[in-house]
């Protein structure tokens, strides 16, 4: 790949943006009105971490309240409100706003392209997302509170037991819906169409690779979720019975619906790490990535897959044992797919010559913890023992270290592998260390226990528990604390990184970084790529 | 996209284009008349797809409707009067049919079967009495909802009869008998030799038409 076609954002032949590079916009107004993929992507980020920390002093609330047996902080139902509206946040607020961030940033930058395909849509679909989250939050203030019935709102819980602020709980559900959807549109048009001359589909890295498919399960089953809280909204207020059995309709086809969305959802969740992990382990390992079309193939197979497993979710709702059985292998076969990623990463390490950047530390830390939520999800498949783990502490194990050790190291990973590309200069490494080594002891403290409290049988989304239980939940509740402080080291370095404070870094920022990005200078300019890249 | 999880052939030449795919990436840059429609092209696709999908999550509701009506997997049985009608009676085998009644959570009705189980051979008419009364204040129509277990049984039980069928008003402190009559159809498979009926009972007052209401009551 060459550099020579860079820099020269004036002499666009389509006279694209040719002369904003002059007058960037100044103030609020320059972010307000923003088409910049750069700075979307910035306000994207930016707000994920906003989100991420609400939503963690959520969590601390929970553990706050379970450091001890019995009831002392909170009560029974303002704890309900805070495991919902801590799982919405960090699944609608945090992780996936945070992946559309780096989407918006990197995604142009690694395909050659100078902007997202539709840069006023994209606008749009970052600026509503503010208005969902308020809505959401606000409805805590409510009389009667906020939304109490668990992130995945089962019906009757949503429909018959829940309060007034449903409504809210539901119209921000819609606002975020359309978001990514807005979103993911966004990606798939840009990647499909917004190519530089030569960068065909098995050259794209594998970044772009598993947002293009992730966009397409945000596509297909977004609208699913807007179903399902259209259909909760109508059955509360309008009478309606799609789930009310008093009326013929049925309370498990609710689950049905919503895990129909809610399985591919887990999978929008881990795509995108998967290719941020598949671009940081080659550069620290100095080797391409073993297997780069497995992992294309694998990708695809694990979207196409997560369609036909949703109903693992519901092995204790009564199904005949057929479906059980069918439900329980087609879950397994996941594991084969995901299984090759692993390996593929591994073995892209092996006889590599490592070394162990701070991003490389979150990566290696991901392939290993990611494993261990795999595993527990695979126990979990198992239908006789889900009956046994269904609901309890173990399930609550296994999908923190999916998504906290899993999709949230990886964006940690990915702000720490970028961020000098972003900025110019080179984050504090110290700081850095320090956020890794102490994230890394307090998430294990954290979460590690709870697969024992689980398979001991605490149930969770309770607020209280049994006495044997006591140890390990002071335990939990301390890595939990310690995790948490732990994020605003990361919040330090970001605001040091953004402030420009650091050493200068150069174009190619790592010294075995490959890709267009990287044959940009550092910090990346207003415009990349108005004239396409030479890809050879 | 192909299906098949990575094969261990391709893993030795990564990065490289497998196929030389489409004709517009070819090294000339689009201009942009060429991309704007190629943009406005494949938004139209996938808004259509989200459209298609949004459409896609109410039709699942009929679907999963009739998906339970021919599997009968969630337990409900026809909410439809059968008619009894040269049915063969398999006296080689009984069938034994036990009945549990509940009431929703904040119905405060006394609702109970008169006889707990019955033994019946395929094909055969049987006869429940359930007993309800209203021990409240108010006037209050209720719903019954039927629910069999194993769930397959359902497809196979025929009520020629049910209160279910109907709704159930009760005025303040009134009691009735309820009754239901029901065969089994002789298709059951062999394997069943008893199942459950469950019926809840659900205060549906809210919900009638006013006018329903003072009819029932009338
Ligand atoms: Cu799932």
């Amino acid at each position: 790949m060459s550099t020579e076609t860079l820099n020269d954002a004036h002499d666009s032949p389509d006279g694209h943006d040719a002369h904003h590079d002059h007058h960037i916009p100044k103030g609020i107004l320059r972010w307000l009105f923003t088409t910049n993929h750069k700075d979307i992507g910035t306000l994207y980020l930016w707000f994920a971490f906003i989100m991420f920390l609400i939503g963690g002093a959520m969590a601390m609330v929970i553990r706050a309240e379970l450091f001890q047996p019995g009831l002392q902080i909170v009560d029974p139902h303002f704890f309900n409100q805070m495991t919902t509206v801590h799982g919405l946040i960090m699944v609608f607020g945090a992780v996936m706003p945070a992946f559309t961030g780096l989407a918006n940033w990197m995604i142009p930058m690694m395909i050659g392209a100078p902007d997202m395909a539709l840069p006023r849509m994209n606008n749009w679909s970052f600026y509503i997302l503010p208005f969902a989250f308020i809505i959401l939050l606000s409805s805590l203030f409510m009389d009667g509170g906020g939304p109490a019935f668990g992130w995945t709102f089962y019906a009757p819980l949503s429909t018959q037991y829940s309060g007034d602020s449903t409504a809210l709980f539901v119209f921000s559900v819609h606002i975020m819906g359309i978001s990514s959807i807005m979103g993911a549109i966004n990606v798939v048009v840009t990647i499909l169409n917004m190519r530089a001359p030569g960068m065909t589909y098995m050259k794209m890295p594998l970044f772009v690779w598993t947002w293009l498919i992730t966009a397409f399960l945000l596509i297909a089953v977004m609208p699913v979720l807007a179903g399902a809280v259209t259909m909760v909204l109508t059955d509360k207020f309008f009478g309606t019975s799609f789930f009310n059995a008093a009326g013929g309709g049925d309370p498990v086809m609710f689950q049905h619906i919503f895990w129909f969305f809610g399985h591919p959802e887990v999978y929008i969740m881990i795509l995108p790490a998967f290719g941020i992990i598949s671009a940081i382990v080659p550069t620290f390992s100095r080797k391409r990535l073993f297997g780069y079309a497995s992992m294309v193939y694998a990708t695809a197979s694990i979207a196409l897959l997560s369609f036909i497993v949703w109903a693992h979710h519901m092995f204790t709702t009564g199904m005949p044992v057929a479906a059980e059985m069918f439900f329980m292998f087609a879950t397994m076969l996941i594991s084969v797919p995901t299984g090759v990623k692993v390996f593929n990463w591994v073995a892209t390490m092996w006889r590599g010559s490592l070394t162990f950047e701070v991003p490389m530390m979150f990566a290696i830390a991901f392939i290993v913890l990611f494993t261990i939520g795999g595993l527990s999800g695979l126990m979990l498949a198992i239908t006789p023992a889900d009956f046994q783990y269904h609901d309890t502490y173990f399930v609550v194990a296994h999908f923190h270290y999916v998504l906290v050790t899993g999709a949230l190291f990886s964006i940690m990973a990915a702000v720490y592998y970028w961020l000098p590309k972003w900025t110019g200069k080179m984050f504090d490494i110290t700081l850095g260390k320090w956020h890794f080594w102490c994230s890394l002891i307090s998430v294990n403290v954290l979460f590690f226990p709870m697969h024992f409290v689980g398979l001991a049988g605490m149930p969770r989304r309770i607020p209280d528990y049994a006495l044997q239980f006591a140890d390990f939940n002071k335990w939990i509740s301390i890595g939990g604390f310690a995790f948490g402080l732990s994020q605003l080291i990361f919040l330090a370095l970001i605001i040091k990184a953004c402030r420009k404070i650091g050493e200068p870094v150069s174009d190619q920022v790592w010294e075995g970084a490959e890709g267009l990005e990287w044959e940009v200078p550092s910090p990346a300019p207003y415009h990349t790529f108005s004239t396409p890249p030479l890809i050879k | 996209m192909s299906e098949q999880p990575g094969s261990k052939s391709t893993a030795e030449k990564p990065n490289l284009s497998l196929e030389n795919e489409r004709t517009e990436d070819a090294q000339i840059p689009k201009t942009r008349a060429q991309l704007a429609s190629e943009n406005a092209k494949t938004v139209k696709k996938l808004v259509f797809v989200v459209i298609g999908m949004l459409g896609f999550s109410f039709a699942l509701v009929p679907l999963y409707d009739v998906f339970c009506d021919l599997t009968g997997i969630n337990g409900k049985p026809s909410n439809e009067a059968a008619v009894y009608e040269s049915v063969v009676i398999d006296e080689s085998r009984t069938i034994k049919v036990e009945f549990i009644t509940r009431t929703h959570s904040g119905m405060a009705w006394e609702f109970s079967a008169q006889t707990a189980e019955i033994r019946l051979h395929p094909g055969e008419m049987g006869e429940v009495e359930f007993y309800v009364r209203n021990p409240t204040e108010h006037d209050i129509i209720a719903q019954a909802i039927p629910s069999i277990s194993p769930g397959i049984a359902a497809l196979y039980v025929n009520k020629t009869e049910c209160f279910c069928f109907k709704h159930q008003p009760l005025k303040a402190g009134e009691e009735a008998i309820m009754p239901m009559k029901f065969y089994v159809d002789p298709q059951l498979p062999k394997e069943f030799t008893f199942f459950t009926l469950q019926y809840t009972l659900y205060d549906i007052s809210a919900t009638v038409q006013p006018a329903v209401v003072a009819m029932d009551n009338g």
